[in-house]
């Protein structure tokens, strides 16, 4: 007979495994929690009326934080108009429409290899190309533009993925109904995959309106006491605003870092979970 | 009267897959004709020539044509939509489109640029009772088509299909996933519609073939082996590959 010299009965490998699994879920969410409490708990005594809608005082050691909110908004809508349709319409292309060819192929490494790219390079590339050869000087418009270059690759890359996962078989039922390609798209297609797209847009938007480095020669002004009334016009930021306060600014109120810290978070956060409640609508209303 | 006439067509696929080898074959109308034979025969290219489903695969080389009205619909000119809202098909799955009982039923129509309400409650009460369906769902037309049992699901795939009232349908295997009782369902209804619709069907196993062809033609290889009425071709057919398939010696 073999001798087993380490036996363990495969019920008991069984629960030692689940309990195993349990503890590493359990290691990978920890630090996040922790996060989450630790900031809500140092954050929250800073979260007044006035530190959210009032101008900074006393060279940001005072007062609110109001135009960094502001911009944070305005630059994650000026990304959103650059960078959602054009990059559903590339998905869409290179999903339904693209031949499996060299050029495809191209296009999709020089994607894979945008997503790569330090954001770093994204927000020198943006000073070149648009506050520069442009001339759009440092601004909302510039920034939103570099944090859309940033973003494309996310969004056509999940929206591809979503159109993907509608299976097949549709189409060609759909097609072999008379339809054309895009009657296809646009009836069975789109509405189908739109939770998916819907999360990789949100995902990519909340990318963009954490970063700071992409915007820092692009279109965030150190310190701007007022809101900004033209694309034209720099804007604070929320993440670049925290960067400026946690290192350039000596004897600063340990708690107004924490108080935008949180209100950066509860923006991405937000984001988050406005894109699982759309995309819970979307599937509960969905017809099958 | 001859509904579509196939004349020396062949088919390759770009992979060198299944393929038609000089298939020359009238399709009579409003029968049932059956094409039938071993899996990579060449059955399902055939049905997909005939609406031009095939477009969606990648096929290499086609020769020789398809005459459908007096017209070549291999011919590259042809509007393809067209084709497929007068040719429609049914698959070996049902695949209801995620969408309502209703507006599975209605989509052809739709598609096609039609919007009056009544004439699109018409037709897919006109559809959905011409395949039986009628009866068991008038009531749940606004259910998800998802809901469906596989049998209904597959009677509502006809008559979506038959919403569009076409001149021809072509049947890929449609009762492969289908019980019994269900499929003796498709099939009478098959029977019926064919006194006024022409009807290809691939069927899945030799049984039902027998059941249910006007004409049979048995395919092998991408060959046309055999053409002729059904009850010849099951009970004396010429050609011994025919006798041999039928009697059970292969595939």
């Amino acid at each position: 007979m073999i001798r087993k010299p380490f036996f363990i009965a495969p019920a008991k490998q069984q629960k030692l495994g689940f309990v195993l699994l349990a503890v590493l879920s359990g290691i990978t969410v920890l630090p996040i929690i922790a996060l989450l409490v630790f900031i809500l708990v140092e954050g929250l005594p800073a979260i007044s009326w006035q530190f959210l809608t009032a101008m900074p005082e006393d060279g940001m050691r005072a007062g609110g934080i109001l135009p960094a909110i502001i911009g944070t908004f305005y630059l994650t809508l000026g990304t959103a108009i650059f960078s959602i349709p054009p990059g559903i319409a590339a998905a869409i292309y290179l999903a339904m429409y693209a031949p499996d060819n060299n050029v495809t192929r191209l296009i999709r490494i020089t994607m894979i290899n945008l997503a790569g790219i330090p954001s770093v390079v994204y927000g020198l590339f943006g000073l070149g190309a648009f506050v520069l050869f442009l001339h759009f000087g440092t601004s909302i418009l510039a920034a939103s533009l570099t944090l859309s270059i940033m973003t494309l690759p996310i969004i056509i890359s999940t929206t591809e993925e979503a159109l993907h996962a509608v299976p097949n078989a549709f189409s060609v039922v759909s097609i072999s109904l008379g339809a054309t390609r895009w009657q296809t798209i646009w009836r069975i297609v789109l509405p189908e995959s739109l939770p998916g797209i819907l999360t990789g847009m949100i995902l990519g938007l909340e990318r963009a309106a954490g970063e700071t480095a992409p915007i820092l020669f692009t279109g965030a002004a150190f310190f701007l006491p007022r809101l900004p009334t033209s694309p034209l016009d720099a804007t604070m930021a929320l993440p670049y605003h925290l960067f400026v306060i946690s290192t350039q600014v000596p004897n600063m109120p340990i708690q107004v870092q924490y108080g935008t810290v949180l209100v950066l978070l509860a923006f991405v956060l937000g984001m988050n979970l406005l894109a699982n409640f759309v995309r819970n609508r979307a599937r509960a209303r969905r017809q099958w | 009267m001859h509904k579509i006439v196939i004349d020396h067509l062949s088919l390759r696929y770009a992979d060198g897959a299944e393929s038609l080898k000089d298939v020359s074959l009238n399709i009579e109308a409003n029968a049932i004709t059956v094409l039938f034979g071993p899996a990579g025969g060449g059955k399902s290219t055939l049905l997909r020539s005939l609406n031009r489903l095939n477009d969606l695969s990648d096929v290499k080389e086609v020769t020789g044509q398809v005459l459908f009205n007096g017209q070549n619909i291999v011919d590259s000119k042809t509007d393809t939509t067209a084709l497929r809202r007068k040719i429609g098909m049914v698959f070996s799955r049902p695949v209801p489109l995620p969408l309502t009982v209703y507006k599975n039923v209605s989509y052809g129509l739709e598609i096609a640029g039609e919007r009056s309400k009544t004439r699109l409650d018409e037709a897919v009460e006109r559809a959905l009772r011409q395949a039986t369906l009628w009866d068991e769902i008038y009531d749940r037309l606004d259910d998800p088509a998802s809901k469906l049992s596989g049998g209904q699901a597959q009677r509502l795939c006809i008559a979506r299909t038959l919403a569009l009232q076409p001149e021809v349908i072509l049947l890929d295997e449609p009762t492969s996933a289908l019980d019994p009782v269900s499929t003796a369902k498709v099939e009478s209804l098959l029977t019926e519609l064919s006194h006024s619709i022409t009807i290809v069907l691939a069927p899945h196993n030799i049984q039902q073939s027998a059941r249910m062809a006007d004409f049979a033609a048995f395919f092998l290889q991408g060959e046309l082996i055999e053409y002729g009425p059904g009850t010849l071709i099951f009970s004396n057919p010429k050609d011994k590959r025919t006798l041999e398939y039928i009697q059970g010696r292969y595939g």
